[in-house]
């Protein structure tokens, strides 16, 4: 596959993923704030979110699966997630966590359930994507390419 | 809860009965006594008396006044007092049954009343009634018994005195039967002589027949057929015999029987010749009939005896016994048949000789009534005794009176406490739904509340991702577009525009329905924010070709303290409105004082077309604030109240369509238009007006409007603001500001030819503001003649294109004639960009300057920097990008966030070194506290809200307090000043991150010491805004 076939398959790439839905503008900032000072910054930034986030859950199924449910440890992992994910511009993740936590006020077991389902749906979703992204940019970088501006695309 | 409410309820409306006649009395007093005191005034004229009158009025409209003012106060108290006491339902509920129960016992009472009166009446007329019958039956048989004894007379004289006797059997039968009506009680009289045994033989020889004995047939009763007095036994041998000689014919069988011998007989014929009266038997059966009969029997005397014989002397003159039969059943029934009412009382007789044994004379035994009415009879035999028994035939009737009076009472007490349980109930259930009303109220007061925050939750959310599109458009403007996908983009972007401002205006007015909109109190220069708006409409009033103005008054101050933004948000609805609905003609808005309107308003004459600024009618501007509140009558006095506050009425005037008529009144509701057909044709909400009413208010002021079809409207409103302006530095600069960008035109003079004065006026405003001395001529002649004898110089001459148009030729042939030595600059005033320039002029000389309208200070003093080549230097300072200021501004900073959130702190940390600031991160509040103790190393701090152990809130408050403890030591000159010695204090600037915005977090924010907050994620633009306020003024101090 030679370069600039690489380059374009990205940028659609990225384009559906903003087409979707999965990510939002956020993520678009994310991207300008990596400059030469900082290579790795939105790599760097999604892993992290990747790291705090598969605790997080782990965290949300253990709380959730005991006998009597504390909400009260339940919700602040629930805000947590809808932070970092709003802050790398997973869009889908963050408004399922938004719901999410309307159900937690609720103190609404069941359908807390059913959202910690979606959330680590959109979530597996979200980090599949990314981190085919990330492999593109990576193939890029290595056959000595420009990662592209994908703003400017759409 | 209670029938006392109710009673609460009747007493107030009494009360206002009593006031109502109470008013209308003393007002009947009232003008009947001045009428009355102004008759007298007009006819005697006398001073006195009017005085006298005068003073009567007063005393009674005092008494008057006075007995309405008690009636006020006693039933609103009695009404307070009952409708304070509360009872509960149960004990209602007794209160019901007692009254029952009492109204029960009151009813039977009434019963047993009413029905023993009845029996009371009843039992006289019984008594009545038995009295009369034993009364007649008594005399009746009195007068029977009376001729018995005359009979018995009769036979003494007739019979005894006389020999041979003058009567024989056949002599006393006739004579009886024909005298029998003179004894209608007894059914025969008989008599018997004493005969003594000595003289029996001779008697029976006489006679011709044998005594008999009547004993024996006495014990074997007999039939009436079968009775044979031959076949009785012959009297045994008795000492004295009492044969019976004469016989009525009704009783001739007991001719020749010896009376001796019966029972009952000898005992009466014993007792009547011992006592010499008539006596009676008991009742017996009667021999022959049968039936119950009395008989009478008087004793026949030889001679006549003293009344005080003794019964020895009487039995020795005894002649012979005569006996009357009574037979008393029929004799009574006789007698009662001919008394009235026979059939409704039952008679019995009975002999009561033998009180145990009464013997019943006449009547059944058949007992019908306990009633008895027993009366005694008296038939002058003291030896027996006879009463009379009268007893009701029917039973008594039923008591309907009584009956039907205690059933009514009863109905009407039921029916009272009916009605009482069913106003408590009733009560009951109102206070009940009054509280299911107040829920229900409550729940959608709660509704409301929802609604407004999902209002403003989904204004939000959809703002954030317009801002996305917007810029998103914005950098594809950017690129390289071919013109068609240039003009898609932009038109794009318009409707993005116009879907924010929608989406800001629905958000407005939630905020305002929700009372959460508050206004600021901020510096402001209103001319600034005049200049502002219009620059906003010039494009759209250059492309329609209508004039846009301002005009302020020199009496409102430069600067004022209100909420600007606010401010402007009314001026752009109702200039938006304006301009939308303009075709030709003008839009002029004005500023005035309120007090300056007043001073002027009974000089302002009203207004003719050609004074107005494009020479087109207008509608009256003084209907637009009759309406307000303040302007009446005495309304303007209240203005100059408070001195420190500006009172500024601005009218917006235009020469649109105007309003029609019926749509006039819902104009200030919200999303309404004047017909559907305008939102297709002008589109917008419908939702400014109202939305500026709001704002108006907030402002303390009101807003009016006056328009007419076809020829325009004007929209008034006034607005309070506090004064910005320091009286001490008004009075040093009186005629110009801090404006120093403008200095360079000061003492310049410029003539305006307008033939227009509201027009010039706008004109003169302007350049007046840049320091220009104006001078306004109609013509250009005068223009040219002005320049000619002027002492001063002239630097430019000032053209409405208008004017130009149609006097340019005699201009320039006049310049031409007589060039002036100084040739002070041309400057047109044009409406639109497409005016045009006669050639002729242009020849030789500098083209004329173009000022397309509308004027403002700052367009205006460029162009004319422009134009007169004075100043010609840049702004001082560069307005780049936000991003690169902010870049001037953060960069080398040492900046502190806080966010417990890996990912958040990366992200803004990426940010903010993004633009050139030292980042440091900490991941909780306590550690951020550790890290800004005071003497402070960083420059700022940004700090997420909700964070485990310690949010945001409270990790700012606490190092507020340390802050101000380290303050205080330096004040008392206890701490060491390092580094940064010339600070006074600490105070390190804490923005608060968060993703919500609401108002109240806002507020909270500020509460807690904090400076302000930015979004998550960072915008730049409002980081710049925020970051600004504070780092320009720390630049200055370190710098």
């Amino acid at each position: 596959m030679d370069l600039v076939q690489m380059q374009k398959s990205l940028q659609d790439y990225t384009k559906s993923l903003f087409l979707e839905g999965i990510l939002d503008s956020q993520f678009l900032q994310l991207q300008q704030l990596q400059d030469e000072s900082n290579p790795d910054f939105v790599s760097q930034v999604v892993t992290l979110f990747f790291q705090d986030s598969d605790r997080i859950l782990n965290d949300l199924s253990l709380s959730l699966d005991q006998q009597v449910v504390d909400f009260k440890k339940v919700d602040p992992h629930v805000h947590q997630l809808k932070g970092s994910s709003s802050s790398i511009g997973a869009q889908r993740v963050k408004n399922a966590c938004v719901v999410f936590r309307n159900f937690c006020e609720q103190q609404n077991v069941e359908a807390c359930h059913r959202c910690l389902q979606q959330v680590k749906q959109e979530y597996y979703l979200v980090k599949n994507r990314l981190e085919t992204l990330f492999k593109l940019e990576q193939q890029i970088v290595a056959s000595g390419g420009m990662v592209p501006a994908v703003e400017l695309g759409f | 809860m209670s029938l006392f409410h109710v009673l609460g309820f009747a007493l107030k409306i009494g009360h206002l009965f009593w006031m109502l006649c109470c008013w209308f009395v003393s007002w009947f007093v009232d003008n009947g006594i001045e009428d009355k005191s102004g008759l007298l005034v007009g006819s005697v004229g006398d001073l006195e008396k009017t005085k006298m009158t005068t003073m009567k009025k007063k005393n009674k409209m005092c008494f008057w006044n006075r007995i309405s003012i008690s009636g006020l106060k006693i039933p609103s108290f009695s009404y307070q007092f009952l409708g304070s006491v509360k009872f509960n339902k149960a004990w209602w509920r007794k209160l019901v049954v007692a009254w029952v129960v009492l109204w029960v016992l009151v009813s039977i009472w009434t019963f047993w009343y009413f029905s023993s009166q009845a029996m009371e009446k009843r039992k006289e007329t019984l008594t009545s009634m038995c009295d009369e019958r034993a009364r007649m039956l008594q005399d009746q048989f009195n007068v029977s018994m009376n001729h018995v004894q005359a009979m018995s007379i009769l036979i003494s004289t007739f019979h005894h005195g006389k020999i041979p006797s003058a009567i024989d059997q056949r002599t006393f039968s006739e004579y009886t039967d024909r005298t029998s009506f003179e004894r209608p009680l007894t059914s025969g009289v008989a008599y018997a002589m004493r005969v003594l045994h000595s003289e029996r033989e001779e008697f029976e020889r006489q006679q011709g027949w044998s005594i008999r004995r009547m004993d024996s047939l006495e014990q074997n009763p007999v039939h009436k057929d079968e009775y044979d007095p031959e076949a009785l036994e012959p009297s045994p041998v008795q000492e004295e015999y009492a044969p019976v000689i004469f016989a009525q014919d009704t009783v001739s069988h007991v001719v020749s029987l010896d009376m001796l011998s019966g029972k009952e007989d000898r005992e009466n014929v014993l007792r009547a010749r011992r006592s010499g009266k008539g006596v009676l038997t008991a009742p017996f059966p009667l021999l022959k009939t049968n039936r119950l009969g009395v008989i009478l029997t008087f004793a026949v005397y030889k001679r006549d005896l003293p009344s005080n014989a003794t019964p020895k002397e009487r039995i020795e003159a005894t002649n012979g016994y005569l006996g009357g039969v009574f037979d008393i059943e029929s004799l009574v029934e006789n007698l009662l048949q001919q008394l009235a009412s026979k059939q409704t009382i039952l008679v019995n007789v009975y002999d009561t000789t033998n009180h145990s044994q009464p013997i019943s004379m006449y009547g059944s035994d058949v007992s019908a009534d306990g009633l008895e009415r027993v009366s005694l009879l008296n038939f002058g035999d003291p030896f027996r005794k006879h009463e009379m028994r009268c007893r009701f035939k029917q039973k008594p009737p039923w008591p309907v009176l009584s009956m039907v009076t205690s059933f009514g009472i009863l109905v009407i007490a039921l029916l009272v406490a009916h009605i009482i349980h069913a106003t408590v109930s009733r009560i009951t259930k109102v206070e009940e739904d009054c509280h299911k009303m107040e829920q229900l109220k409550k729940k959608a007061e709660a509704a409301d509340v929802a609604k407004s925050q999902f209002l403003a939750t989904v204004s939000h959310e959809i703002r954030t991702p317009m801002n996305g599109v917007l810029g998103m458009l914005h950098m594809l403007m950017d690129t390289e577009l071919d013109v068609t996908q240039q003009d898609y983009v932009r038109t794009a972007q318009a409707s993005g525009k116009a879907l924010v401002s929608l989406i800001n205006e629905v958000l407005d007015q939630a905020k305002i329905e929700s009372g959460k909109l508050e206004l600021e109190d901020v510096r402001f220069d209103l001319r600034g924010i005049l200049d502002d708006v219009l620059s906003l409409f010039s494009g759209k009033s250059q492309q329609k070709g209508v004039e846009l103005a301002v005009y302020i008054s020199d009496r409102v101050p430069e600067m004022l303290i209100g909420d600007p933004g606010r401010f402007r948000q009314i001026l752009t609805n109702l200039m938006g409105n304006s301009i939308k609905f303009t075709e030709k003609g003008h839009i002029f808005v004005t500023v005035h004082l309120v007090e300056e309107l007043f001073e002027s308003i009974d000089g302002e004459t009203a207004s003719s077309p050609e004074s107005t600024l494009s020479g087109l009618p207008v509608a009256d501007r003084k209907r637009s604030w009759e309406n307000f509140k303040a302007f009446s009558s005495s309304g303007h006095r209240s203005f100059e109240q408070s001195p420190p506050d500006i009172n500024l009425i601005v009218a917006v005037e235009d020469t649109g369509i105007g309003i029609p008529l019926e749509a006039q009144s819902r104009i200030f509701t919200p999303f309404m238009q004047v017909g559907p057909s305008i939102s297709r044709t002008h589109g917008g909400t419908g939702i400014g007006l109202s939305i500026s009413k709001c704002l108006v208010g907030l402002m303390k002021g009101e807003i009016g409007f006056s328009s007419t079809p076809k020829v325009g409207s004007t929209f008034t409103f006034t607005a309070v603001f506090s004064n910005g302006m320091q009286q001490t530095e008004r009075k040093n600069d009186p005629q110009n500001n801090n404006q120093p960008i403008f200095s360079e035109f000061r003492g310049m003079k410029a003539v305006v030819v307008d033939h227009r004065p509201a027009r010039a006026k706008v004109s003169w405003y302007h350049f007046q503001r840049l320091g220009i001395r104006v001078e306004v001529v109609p013509r250009v002649e005068q223009a040219l003649h002005y320049m000619k004898i002027g002492t001063c110089t002239v630097n430019m001459i000032l053209i409405e294109q208008e004017i130009w148009n149609r006097e340019a030729d005699v201009f320039i042939k006049k310049l031409q004639k007589e060039p002036l030595v100084l040739s002070p600059k041309l400057i047109l005033l044009a409406n639109s960009v497409e005016s045009s320039i006669p050639d002729a002029y242009c020849t030789g000389r500098d083209p004329p300057i173009v000022i397309v309208k509308p004027l403002r200070a700052s367009m205006l003093a460029a162009t004319l920097q422009r134009g007169l080549g004075i100043g010609n230097r840049e702004p001082p300072q560069q307005k780049g990008p936000p991003a690169l200021i902010l870049r001037n501004l953060l960069l080398g900073r040492k900046i502190l966030i806080v966010d417990d959130n890996n990912v958040n702190l990366r992200v803004a940390a990426g940010a903010l070194k993004k633009y050139g600031a030292d980042v440091v991160c900490a991941e909780s509040g306590i550690k951020a506290i550790s890290l800004l103790k005071p003497p402070h190393e960083f420059d700022a701090c940004f700090m997420d809200i909700q964070m485990p152990e310690m949010d945001g809130f409270e990790a700012t408050k606490r190092i507020r307090d340390m802050e101000e403890e380290i303050n205080k030591r330096i004040k008392n000159g206890e701490a060491v000043i390092v580094e940064n010695g010339n600070k006074a204090s600490w105070h390190l600037p804490v923005l608060a991150m968060t993703a919500d915005v609401i108002q109240a977090t806002h507020e909270e924010c500020l509460k807690c010491g904090m400076d302000g907050y930015v979004s998550k994620p960072f915008e730049a633009e409002q980081l710049y805004r925020e970051v600004s306020r504070f780092f320009d003024s720390s630049s200055d101090t370190e710098s």
